[in-house]
């Protein structure tokens, strides 16, 4: 289970927010209201007060890259820092089930990264988070730039991560994936969340 | 072992500066558009070298130590002002100052003391005939290299934030995600020092090896001296650009291993 309890960060204020194993929360509203920055500081990547504890243990009794391995966030522009696609993936032959449902053939590995389409990058984003083995999936806008085809693919596999067991916490503009995919759907306006 | 060195009267000086003249005719007729720079700069160059061979006269005659010591604090001064000078990012408040200065000095000062007590001994150890020159040069180069490292990391940092936070948030540690940032950032601010030594003697005889056979030294111990300063130099700038650059990405990340974009002038983090 994630709880947030008086997360306070810059523009952004949650008091009291739980999420159960399998449990998908949709966060929408306007550009701008503080659904990134409120991901982010779950995600610790800014600083932000207050207590956010996964399944008992509270984020602050770990080291930051500890705490992110397990609830991490997938922000709405990639960022690739090797030349191959391949080279961003612990653990390449692992992530090729991954891969493969969300569109790749094993070869995508091979790929330079300066040739993908924005919506491979975002694909490849996930895929690469997923290789990670999270317990928490903070998804911001993640099927922005894709088509339906795609955004079916993706919608598949974290649909299965819910089944297992897995927790998401996801901003989006669309409502119809936030009905999809979303347990509970939340607007945000002006860092403030409510039903 | 020294020859006479040939004296040069003012007139050979102002034959050789009619060579600038020639320049600024030149310039003039082309309409070049570069007369008045050449002039303020061979202007400033004439001033400033008059007035530091007078300042080093009396300061190798007076033999003071405080006064050497100020003399110093005023070259230190004006380096991390360069150094400033030369950053198109800098960290927030005071700290591209103090991270830039305090490696400077760390660094040229480590290795002045280090020649002044094993190589050249001179009495007393803070002779200014040897101190000033040696800490003069090591500060220069240790500020380009600074300089040319804390720029290349800070605007690279900036503008792959992207990259740098993807790893950040896969859960990467700040020394793992930094790391292609401060290899680049190293070879940048030591890529002048390799060059300089690489091509040192085959395209070009350096400056102050010049000027000592100019003025009289037997070339082989000239080339002594040069070798001491390559070497000083390729310490002082390797050390301090690798303080420069670990005290700076330790600046722009903190302990929980965030980027911390916000501590960098400029940015919208």
């Amino acid at each position: 289970m994630l709880s947030i309890r008086n997360l306070r960060a810059r523009r952004v204020q949650v008091d009291d927010l739980n999420l159960d194993a399998g449990d998908c929360i949709a966060v929408m509203g306007p550009s701008g209201s503080g659904k990134s920055l409120m991901l982010r500081a779950v995600a610790d990547l800014d600083p932000a007060e207050g207590e956010i504890t996964l399944d008992g243990h509270e984020r602050m009794s770990m080291t930051g890259p500890r705490w992110r391995r397990q609830v991490m966030y997938v922000g709405p522009e990639s960022g690739w820092w090797e030349d191959r696609v391949g080279a961003h993936f612990e653990d390449p032959e692992a992530a090729t089930g991954v891969l493969r449902r969300l569109g790749f053939k094993a070869e995508a590995l091979n790929w330079p990264v300066s040739r993908l389409s924005t919506g491979e990058r975002q694909r490849l984003a996930i895929a690469r988070a997923f290789d990670r083995g999270p317990r928490v999936l903070l998804l911001d806008e993640p099927t922005g730039a894709l088509d339906q085809a795609a955004t079916a693919l993706v919608e598949s596999v974290l649909h299965d991560f819910l089944m297992d067991g897995g927790i998401v916490l996801m901003a989006t503009h669309e409502k119809a994936q936030a009905a999809r995919l979303g347990k509970r759907v939340l607007t945000m306006n002006e860092g403030r969340l409510s039903a | 072992m020294t020859a006479q060195a040939i004296s040069l009267t003012p007139l050979d000086l102002v034959l050789a500066a009619l060579l600038l003249i020639i320049n600024g005719a030149i310039s003039i007729r082309l309409r070049l558009g570069i007369t008045r720079s050449l002039a303020v700069a061979a202007t400033r160059m004439v001033v400033q070298l008059l007035l530091v061979g007078l300042v080093l006269k009396y300061l190798f005659a007076v033999k003071s130590p405080w006064l050497t010591l100020g003399v110093v604090f005023i070259m230190i001064g004006f380096a991390g002002y360069e150094i400033m000078n030369r950053q198109d990012r800098k960290l927030t408040g005071w700290w591209s100052y103090g991270i830039g200065v305090s490696t400077m000095t760390f660094a040229a000062v480590t290795v002045t003391l280090l020649a002044l007590s094993t190589q050249l001994r001179p009495d007393p150890w803070w002779d200014a005939r040897y101190a000033v020159p040696i800490l003069g040069m090591l500060l220069g180069n240790a500020m380009t290299g600074i300089s040319l490292g804390l720029n290349n990391l800070l605007t690279a940092v900036t503008r792959e934030r992207w990259a740098v936070e993807a790893q950040i948030a896969l859960g990467h540690p700040r020394e793992v995600a930094m790391r292609p940032f401060i290899r680049r950032a190293l070879k940048t601010a030591l890529m002048p020092t390799v060059n300089a030594m690489a091509a040192t003697g085959v395209v070009s005889l350096p400056g102050m090896m010049t000027g000592q056979i100019l003025a009289g030294a037997d070339p082989v111990e000239a080339v002594k001296y040069q070798l001491l300063i390559m070497f000083l130099i390729g310490g002082a700038t390797g050390i301090g650009a690798v303080t420069a650059i670990f005290a700076a990405v330790w600046r722009v990340t903190d302990a929980r291993h965030r980027l911390r974009l916000d501590r960098i002038e400029g940015t919208d983090a």
